[in-house]
């Protein structure tokens, strides 16, 4: 049995479809890029992935557990904008990842002297041990990106959801990311999904590519139909999908 | 080069900040200059160096009678009502807003009733107050925090629900209960914004303590300045009214000071 089990997933907000009949199997280490067109329905995606939202049909499911009812901590999370404590310095800030599951989200005394360790060695490796005692506000967007995921990995989750974490980054920092990212994944084999509208990134970090996009649609009612998952692409070896083999021109529909 | 793009340089800032400080006195002093010379009994604009004297009088001379400063022993009165109404009123304020602000069922309870509340005109209600708990100390008390605690919740309910949901849900993926999440992520992000809404409430909370002195009490600052006025005592008034604006001033940069120093990572400390 897969690791991650999307099955028959419908999404509507009032009586609007957004999306519809998802169905996908994760193998657990994979990393999944979900790109498409903007409003298709990708961060409701990952909402309902997250356990933010229960979808209106369908279930997710990770490793044979129960559908969760609320986010917690076996799936972490990184959005675009807002994902790190304002009002934390960048080394709280990554011991948060670990106390915050604690009673009253505190440690006391030994145990957080040890996590406090842990946590400059978790700066070392994210690169971020020479600003330690600063405020994420002091912080470029990619360096507060580079903390909120350093963050979400130090609460141990299993899997990882990205909502277009370097959709702010300009070009040079982007890259940058790409190989934080490649190289955190390296070491820890963690299960990821991301949503970028920048297609390149997605075949390039990803080992498959999930199309988002409408197959039914209605000229006189745009908004009648939801989004479904068009084409599944392997990313690993250029790019080709499992259900159509020769059809290329999709990378422009997306 | 526009008028919005002129700044004053640093002498200029000092000289322009003074100088409606300064036309008021001047005015003051004209408009008083020309009542003395026309009778110079006159008790409505008392001459500047006539305040001064009876300021420094009221500073330093005690009370034949009781033998204390009237004016201390007003302030320190005055004081205790406002910083126990305003003390009480924050603490109600910090925990009902954050309640209301995180907890959906008691949102959906209390929303609308403190927004009702806060529509009720507290001096309305003051005659209640006199009733239900006495002339002393407490009426007073009640009726400031009545009149300034449904703003103050509804500002602190407010600014939590500002809080990015983003944030909430990157808090419950790293395992925090909700009581975690009220203390480590809502409380420390609006106790600054808590702050700023308080020093906004001191206006009305002087407003209130002043009406409730004015029609009851035996001491205080309100109470001192509805007292005298029956002998027109305008020097005394005066005077009165300075001391309070600049106690309500020194208040008011004690807050913001405190703020900036206890959460440098808001605003303008950074
Ligand atoms: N909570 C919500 N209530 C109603 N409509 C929503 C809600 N969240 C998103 N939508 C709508 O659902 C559609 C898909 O949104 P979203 O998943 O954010 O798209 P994407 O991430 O692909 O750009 C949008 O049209 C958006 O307006
Ligand atoms: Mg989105």
């Amino acid at each position: 049995m897969s690791f991650v089990q999307v099955r028959g997933v419908f999404q509507s907000y009032g009586n609007r479809p957004i999306i519809e009949r998802i169905n996908v199997d994760v193998a657990e280490g994979e990393f999944i890029s979900i790109v498409g067109a903007s409003g298709c329905g990708k961060s409701t995606f990952l909402r309902l992935l997250l356990a933010e939202e229960t979808p209106s049909k369908g279930s997710i499911s990770i490793d044979g557990a129960a559908p969760a009812v609320e986010p917690g901590r076996e799936r972490g999370v990184v959005f675009q904008r807002y994902s790190v404590f304002p009002h934390l310095t960048v080394r709280e800030n990554i011991v948060a990842g670990e106390s915050f599951a604690a009673p009253l989200g505190r440690f006391w005394g030994a145990r957080r002297r040890a996590a406090l360790e842990r946590a400059d060695e978790t700066l070392a490796r994210i690169g971020l041990n020479h600003v330690a005692q600063n405020y994420p506000a002091t912080l470029s967007g990619g360096m507060q990106q580079r903390l909120a995921i350093g963050q979400a990995l130090t609460a141990r989750p299993r899997i990882l959801l990205l909502d277009e974490p370097f959709g702010a980054l300009d070009p040079g920092t982007r890259l940058q990311m790409h190989d934080f990212l490649t190289d955190l994944r390296a070491q820890t084999g963690m299960t990821i999904f991301m949503v970028t509208h920048d297609l390149s990134e997605g075949f390039k970090l990803g080992d498959r590519v999930l199309v988002f996009d409408k197959i039914r649609w209605d000229p006189h009612d745009p908004a009648a139909y939801g989004a479904t998952i068009t084409y599944d692409f392997d990313a690993r070896d250029g790019g080709i999908p499992y259900q159509l083999k020769e059809d290329t021109d999709v990378l422009e529909t997306a | 080069m526009r008028l919005i793009n002129r700044h004053p340089d640093r002498v200029g800032l000092v000289f322009l900040a003074a100088v409606p400080f300064v036309l008021a006195f001047i005015a003051y002093a004209v408009g008083s200059g020309m009542r003395l010379a026309i009778n110079p009994a006159d008790k409505l604009l008392p001459a500047p160096s006539h305040i001064a004297r009876t300021a420094l009088a009221l500073f330093t001379e005690p009370d034949k009678r009781s033998g204390t400063i009237l004016l201390w022993n007003d302030t320190l009165v005055s004081l205790r009502r406002l910083t126990l109404g305003v003390g009480i009123s924050t603490l109600i304020a910090l925990v009902t807003g954050l309640l209301i602000g995180l907890v959906p069922y008691i949102r959906a309870t209390l929303s609308g009733f403190v927004a009702v509340l806060s529509m009720i005109p507290p001096l309305a209600v003051l005659p209640i107050l006199f009733i239900t708990f006495g002339l002393e100390e407490l009426s007073k008390v009640v009726l400031i925090v009545i009149g300034i605690t449904p703003v103050l919740i509804r500002d602190t309910a407010g600014r939590v629900l500002d809080i990015p949901r983003e944030q909430i849900v990157k808090a419950e993926t790293l395992g925090a209960s909700s009581l975690t999440i009220a203390l480590r992520v809502a409380l420390p992000q609006i106790l600054p914004r808590l702050i700023a809404s308080v020093r906004l409430a001191l206006g009305p909370a002087w407003l209130f303590l002043i009406a409730a002195e004015a029609i009851a009490a035996e001491a205080g600052l309100g109470y001192r300045i509805f007292l005298v006025r029956r002998y027109l005592a305008m020097d005394v008034i005066l005077t009165y009214v300075v001391w309070i604006t600049i106690i309500a001033f020194v208040m008011d940069r004690l807050l913001l000071t405190l703020s900036r120093r206890a959460f440098p990572w808001s605003g303008a400390g950074l």
